[in-house]
């Protein structure tokens, strides 16, 4: 690729993005009333959308193995009881990622 | 604008912040140092940074820049790996309306951990809401920059082991979604996604499954419409 095509590229991965992250905003604008089926989507997609993240970030992860169940889960499932039992954000993330990388370091 | 806002906004914004600077430093780093591999000079995954502000999107990007021009194939990609930004778009419509001139930089800064981050937000009293978000947005932002340009610029004096430090991102996602989860009164619309997307991911492998996931996501959560909007269950 040349240096022009190159730049081309990165602005048309720019441009891609932006149309993603802005569709929403420009099809329904503030001011004009917005359909009630994406009323009702705007408030059932946000804890759907974060479970989707959460598989997002297990993607990688093969299940089974000896340890029947990765380091990720465990330090995830350790991360999940921490912030329904504390509700406290640090402890949570230092404990899992402590944990995690503990993990890593023994097995 | 009063600075007093600001400065408040800021200060409520930093700490939430905190976990995204320590994963975005390592994974912008671990980009910085990805694209030098690639053989370009430290301009490119700055700029890139800059300007596309979108992280697997751009390992994508590095990729695609390595093999023969195809700006068709770069457009359909990137609309095809950022898709899911679209829902974040319809999740924060509310929330962006009416913020003034500041919405279009929250909507250009809207990547998963800053997404995540204000959708579940409770702005504390006294802090402006808009400001909040604004600045939980600049803050992440300038991370990815910061650590891109770290790893562009230094990354081969650098030779210690990230993958442990990179949990940190998906137990912040746990953290929100747990959070999302006890402020909800109904868990049906977080067992879609949960579900769903987990059976996508099992049927269509890693690679694809964030298309389908979404198709299914809205064919489940339109199909429930009616019982979720009766008796305000939602």
């Amino acid at each position: 690729m040349s240096v022009s095509q190159t730049l081309l590229t990165i602005g048309l991965v720019m441009l891609g993005t932006l149309i993603t992250r802005y569709l929403a905003f420009l099809l329904f604008p503030a001011g004009r009333s917005t359909p009630p089926y994406v009323q009702y989507l705007g408030k059932v997609l946000p804890a759907a959308v974060l479970g989707m993240l959460v598989i997002y970030c297990y993607k990688g992860v093969s299940l089974g193995g000896p340890l029947h169940g990765p380091p990720e889960c465990l330090a995830g499932a350790v991360v999940v009881l921490l912030q329904f039992w504390k509700k406290n954000l640090f402890l949570s993330l230092l404990a899992g990622t402590g944990l995690y990388m503990l993990l890593l370091a023994l097995l | 604008m009063r600075k007093e806002t600001l400065e408040r906004a800021a200060r409520a914004a930093l700490p939430v912040t905190l976990p995204i600077l320590a994963g975005f430093l390592f994974v912008g780093i671990a980009y910085g140092i990805f694209m030098r591999s690639l053989g370009f000079s430290a301009w490119y995954p700055i700029l890139m940074s800059i300007l596309i502000f979108a992280g697997s999107m751009q390992f994508v990007a590095g990729n695609l820049l390595t093999q023969p021009f195809d700006p068709l194939n770069a457009l359909l990609l990137t609309l095809l790996v950022n898709a899911r930004h679209m829902f974040y778009g319809i999740a924060m419509l509310e929330k962006y309306q009416n913020l003034g001139p500041k919405r279009w930089y929250l909507m250009f800064g809207l990547c998963d951990e800053t997404f995540s981050v204000n959708v579940s937000a409770e702005v504390p009293e006294g802090v402006d809401r808009g400001w909040f978000y604004f600045f939980v947005t600049l803050f992440d932002n300038f991370y990815w920059i910061l650590g891109t340009t770290l790893g562009a610029l230094f990354g081969s004096f650098l030779t210690f082991d990230t993958q442990g430090i990179l949990f940190v991102m998906t137990a912040l996602f746990l953290v929100i979604f747990s959070n999302q989860w006890m402020r909800d009164s109904n868990h049906i619309p977080a067992l879609v996604g949960l579900g769903i997307s987990f059976l996508a991911l099992m049927l269509c492998g890693a690679d694809r499954f964030i298309p389908i996931s979404m198709l299914g996501i809205l064919l489940c959560l339109t199909v429930l419409r009616p019982y979720l909007e009766k008796e305000g269950r939602i």
